[in-house]
């Protein structure tokens, strides 16, 4: 088929794929970055419009569980931290949101889908946070298993998700370290703190380690991501470089991980652990953890209860588009 | 209607900013507050950390996500200013920020009523924030030039960022107000729901007495702002409420005329007085 491009010079489509698909295989191959602009497969496209929404979504609903706690805060100061994280989140989401647009979905559609259950995001946030000490594991561990995820991701061959990684691991690494300090000054506190902290961790550990998603045998999506350089790491690999690093964490907070078979394996230089309960992996994945109903209804009626304001501020500004900049000075 | 006293945040410039360690350090070196100085600072106090325990409900059910991010910031600025006013209100009697947060009863705080009031929906909270948000930039203005230095540089910092936020409740009470239908009806009874608490906000005690050139007299903004907000309620096509104003019963700010204060401070405390002691 013959189309007309804006300078009106007739090209062939089949020629623009074949040409598109050699620049693009050539800048992977070369381990650079796709932009916007840049042809691309439908399938990468798509792999990474879900990939960019999930991720923004696990940012938006994961303020649920940390801003249950701002009103209760112990001190000023835990709150007024725990404020910025929170914030932080919602930024996240923006800008994930923003990358993910960039590939031609726009943020509405994208809210949608999360709206009427059609997307996922991340199954940690289906587990509540009961305790004071949950924000403290939640920093530490599932922040913690997040920069896992997310620090290869900073190479991902598609530019807006690689640069928006760079910024998001910044600030998650500030939100690990803020966990890891409220579990330090909770183990080191009183024994009902301390009793605390470790319970936030028995219940939490377990979820965490499934953040990196089901094993390298029954991940159906890894493959053709590597080849296209954006995951780097298997689910499997990131796991087992996760538990050796909380490992010592754990020691040095004077904490003990959940796990009877967690041990140093001298030959294989790594530590060896137990097994995970996938069958409540795909539980929750599948909507039936213990908050999935909670956390999509709130979500729901945020956006419910926002309609009116939304709707008032555009038809505030198709009425006033010049009287505006008048009133807000240049 | 004239636009020209609604001025924008935007064009403030930032400026020298305050922090907490350089108010500490002043404490280090002796400047403590008088009682009179400190029950100021805690009224003062009390009103930006009651409001931002209200504000900070919204971080994620705001009705976009950009205003999860701007009542966010906008509750951190004010808990901002509650702590350093609380250490300095503190430093009298040598109590912390935390022994005055979490270890105060309801009758011993000296919040006002219109922070107390509920959220409601985003119009309340919206009507609460034009109110507070021109009230105070008046009061940080005048208080910037107190003869208590520590006073003096609280109200510096705080009057930059009141400027935004004042900014913000501007903005929306204009897109409520001339937005749709729905949204100028939601407005209108929004403020007139929190009108009657005004009345509380400029009435002087003895303290300001006692204070003078320290404290801001709080009679001395009304006119100011009287005609700010009757500037920007007529741009936004909304009425003056024509309420009465809710009697100062028990005295002003004692709490005696409020039933959401307990609340509030049973949310507030709840995790920290069952761990009298103990380090967060």
């Amino acid at each position: 088929m013959t189309v007309t491009d804006s300078s009106q010079i007739p090209v062939d489509r089949a020629e623009i794929e074949r040409a598109g698909q050699e620049h693009f295989d050539r800048i992977v191959a070369a381990d650079s970055r796709i932009e916007p602009r840049d042809w691309m497969p439908e399938g990468y496209r798509k792999t990474l419009t879900r990939q960019i929404s999930q991720h923004a979504h696990s940012e938006i609903i994961g303020m649920q569980p940390e801003a249950n706690w701002i009103t209760r805060a112990p001190s000023l100061k835990r709150k007024a931290i725990l404020m910025a994280k929170v914030q932080d989140e919602a930024g996240h989401g923006l800008y994930l949101y923003s990358a993910a647009e960039t590939l031609g979905t726009p943020r509405r559609e994208l809210n949608q889908q999360l709206l009427h259950g059609r997307a996922k995001y991340s199954s940690i946030f289906n587990y509540p946070a009961r305790t004071w000490a949950d924000m403290g594991a939640i920093g530490w561990l599932v922040d913690g298993a997040a920069i896992a995820n997310q620090v290869p991701l900073c190479r991902c061959s598609y530019g807006p998700y690689g640069r928006a990684m760079v910024r998001v691991c910044k600030e998650e690494s500030f939100h690990q370290r803020q966990g890891w300090e409220i579990l330090h000054a909770l183990s080191h506190g009183t024994p009902a703190q301390k009793q605390m902290a470790q319970d936030a961790v028995d219940r939490l550990y377990a979820p965490a380690l499934m953040m990196f998603g089901p094993p390298d045998s029954d991940s159906s999506n890894s493959d053709q991501s590597m080849a296209w350089n954006i995951k780097r790491f298997s689910n499997d690999e990131l796991r087992q470089r996760f538990v050796d690093m909380i490992v010592p964490q754990a020691e040095a907070l004077g904490l003990t991980l959940p796990d009877p078979d967690l041990k140093w394996n001298e030959e294989r230089g790594h530590y060896d652990f137990g097994p995970l309960d996938w069958d409540e992996f795909w539980r929750v994945v599948k909507g039936g953890g213990p908050l999935n109903a909670q956390r999509m209804q709130r979500r729901r009626e945020a956006h419910a209860e926002g309609a009116w304001v939304r709707e008032a501020a555009e038809a505030y500004a198709a009425k006033h588009t010049t009287t505006t900049t008048a009133l807000i000075g240049d | 209607m004239s636009f020209a006293t609604i001025d924008s945040a935007t064009k403030q410039s930032a400026g020298t900013a305050i922090t907490a360690e350089e108010i500490a350090e002043g404490l280090h070196e002796g400047h403590t507050a008088s009682p009179d100085v400190a029950r100021y600072a805690l009224t003062l106090g009390d009103d930006a950390l009651i409001l931002a325990q209200r504000l900070g409900w919204w971080i994620s059910r705001a009705p976009e996500m950009e205003e999860d991010i701007a009542l966010g910031n906008i509750a951190l600025d004010l808990l901002g200013h509650a702590r350093f006013l609380l250490t300095y209100a503190g430093s009298a009697d040598g109590r912390t920020e935390d022994d005055l947060a979490y270890f105060r009863t309801e009758e011993e705080f000296r919040s006002c009523r219109l922070v107390e009031q509920p959220n409601g929906d985003f119009a309340h909270t919206i009507a609460r924030q034009l109110l507070f948000s021109q009230y105070a930039y008046l009061l940080y203005r005048e208080l910037a030039g107190s003869a208590d230095s520590v006073l003096g540089a609280i109200a510096d910092k705080a009057l930059k960022e009141v400027a935004y936020h004042r900014d913000h409740a501007t903005q929306w009470t204009l897109r409520l107000g001339d937005g749709t239908e729905e949204s100028h009806r939601r407005m209108q009874e929004a403020i007139e729901h929190v009108w009657p608490y005004l009345e509380e906000l400029f009435t002087d005690e003895d303290l300001h007495d006692r204070l003078e050139g320290i404290a801001v007299r709080p009679s001395s903004l009304r006119a100011e702002f009287d005609a700010h907000v009757a500037d920007v309620l007529a741009a936004a096509t909304l009425e003056v409420p024509q309420v009465p104003q809710a009697m100062a019963y028990g005295g002003v700010r004692s709490g005696a005329a409020s039933e959401h204060r307990g609340f509030i401070l049973a949310e507030m405390q709840s995790l920290a007085v069952r761990h009298p002691g103990a380090t967060w």
